[in-house]
C-alpha cells in the first residue's frame, strides 16, 4: 500500500511538473512570432541592407536638403530645399539639372520622377527596425498598402537606379548597394509573402 | 540625329549626337556664344538656359531632350531692341564685375521673375543658386529687386 502510494506520488509530482514546463513554453511562445532579433541574410536583412545605403538614404535625407555622393555630403549646388513636393522650389527644381537619365558628360545622375522623398519617409539617422515601420505605415507612407510598397521598390525606374546609378563628375563609377538587383526584389518579395514581419529592435 | 526646336523665337534644325549636352549645340552649332561653360556638371549655372520657360543646365541637358522645344538663352532675352527688366537693371546696378557668369545668373532671374514677380530676400536665396567668382551677389540682390520692379511698372514685358 505504501509502495503504491509513493509511486502515485512520483506519477502525479511528474505530471504537475511536465504542465509547469508545458505552460512556461507557452509563455515564452508569444516572443517566437516575431524574432527577438534579426537573421544574416534573412529577406529583411537583405532587403535593408540596399535601403539604408547611400543610394536610396541621399534623397530619404533628414531635413530638408538632399544628399550627394558616396559620403552623402551637402554641396551648395545641392542646396535647394525640397519645396512643397519634393522636386524643388518654384524656378528651381530637381529638373534644372536631372533629367530622366544619367548624363556621362556631366557626371549628373537622372531618373525617371527624380525628386526627394517626403519628409515623412525620412530615413537617414533611422534604425532598420524604424525605416521599416515607417514604410508600411499608411499614414507615413503616402497611404500606400504594402502591395503598392513592394511594386514601388521592386518596380520604380527610381528606386532601380541604384543598380544603375553612372558616373560622377570625375568619370567614376558610383558605388552600387551590396546587394543585386535580382536579389533585392526576391528579398523584398519574399519579405511580403511572409507577412512583412519587422524584427524587434 | 536630327533635332528641330525653336530657338530664341527662330525654328532651327541640326544633325548632332544626341546625348552631346545642348550647350555644345547652343555654343558650337549655333554660334551662339552668350551662354557660357562654367563648372561643367550643373553646379555653378554658368550655362543657364530656358527650355519651355524653365531653367535649366544646358552642360547637362542632352541635346536630343529639346526636340520639339522651346529655348530662350541669353541672347533671346530682350524683345528686339527693348531690354529685358532683368538686363536693364543689371545696367542700371552695375552688377558684373568679370562677368563670365552673368548670363546664367540673368537667366536664372528672369525665370524666377516668371514663377514670383516679387521675390523677397529669402525667395532669392532660395532661388538663385548660381555662383559668381566675383562675389557680385550683393549687387545682385539689388538688382533682382530693382528688375521685379521694373517688371512690374510695365507688365507686359
Amino acid at each position: 500500500m505504501n509502495t503504491t502510494k509513493i509511486l502515485y506520488s512520483i506519477f502525479l509530482g511528474l505530471v504537475m511538473s511536465s504542465l509547469i514546463l508545458w505552460s512556461s513554453d507557452v509563455n515564452t511562445s508569444d516572443h517566437i512570432i516575431v524574432p527577438p532579433t534579426e537573421i544574416e541574410n534573412s529577406p529583411f536583412d537583405l532587403m535593408m541592407q540596399v535601403l539604408t545605403h547611400q543610394r536610396c538614404v541621399n534623397c530619404h535625407p533628414a531635413g530638408d536638403r538632399p544628399r550627394k555622393g558616396d559620403d552623402s555630403h551637402i554641396t551648395r549646388s545641392l542646396g535647394i530645399p525640397r519645396g512643397n513636393d519634393g522636386h524643388g522650389l518654384q524656378s528651381i527644381s530637381c529638373g534644372t539639372c536631372h533629367t530622366t537619365q544619367n548624363n556621362d558628360y556631366s557626371g549628373v545622375p537622372g531618373a525617371p520622377d527624380w525628386a526627394l522623398a517626403p519628409e515623412s519617409m525620412t530615413w537617414e539617422g533611422k534604425t532598420r527596425v524604424e525605416i521599416a515601420e515607417q514604410m508600411m505605415d499608411p499614414q507615413r507612407n503616402g497611404g500606400k498598402t504594402p502591395q503598392e510598397i513592394m511594386k514601388h521598390l521592386t518596380e520604380h525606374e527610381l528606386v532601380l537606379w541604384a543598380w544603375e546609378p553612372g558616373i560622377d563628375a570625375e568619370g567614376l563609377p558610383r558605388e552600387k548597394p551590396p546587394v543585386s538587383k535580382e536579389d533585392f526584389i526576391k528579398a523584398v518579395k519574399e519579405w511580403m509573402a511572409s507577412g512583412a514581419i519587422i524584427p524587434e529592435a | 540625329m536630327k533635332i528641330t526646336f525653336t530657338i530664341n523665337g527662330e525654328a532651327r534644325s541640326i544633325d548632332t549626337d544626341g546625348e552631346a549636352p545642348l550647350l555644345w549645340v547652343i555654343r558650337d552649332g549655333l554660334n551662339l556664344k552668350g551662354t557660357k561653360y562654367g563648372c561643367g556638371k550643373a553646379a555653378c549655372g554658368a550655362c543657364t538656359i530656358h527650355v519651355d520657360g524653365m531653367q535649366v543646365r544646358s552642360c547637362s541637358y542632352p541635346a536630343k531632350f529639346a526636340e520639339g522645344k522651346e529655348i530662350t538663352t541669353i541672347e533671346g532675352l530682350s524683345r528686339g531692341d527693348k531690354l529685358h527688366p532683368v538686363q536693364q537693371a543689371w545696367m542700371d546696378e552695375v552688377v558684373p564685375q568679370c562677368g563670365y557668369c552673368q548670363p546664367g545668373f540673368m537667366m536664372a532671374t528672369a525665370a524666377l521673375l516668371n514663377e514670383i514677380p516679387n521675390p523677397t530676400d529669402e525667395d532669392i536665396d532660395n532661388n538663385i543658386i548660381n555662383v559668381c567668382r566675383c562675389a557680385t551677389y550683393y549687387r545682385m540682390r539689388k538688382a533682382i529687386h530693382k528688375a521685379a520692379a521694373l517688371a512690374a511698372q510695365n507688365p507686359s514685358e
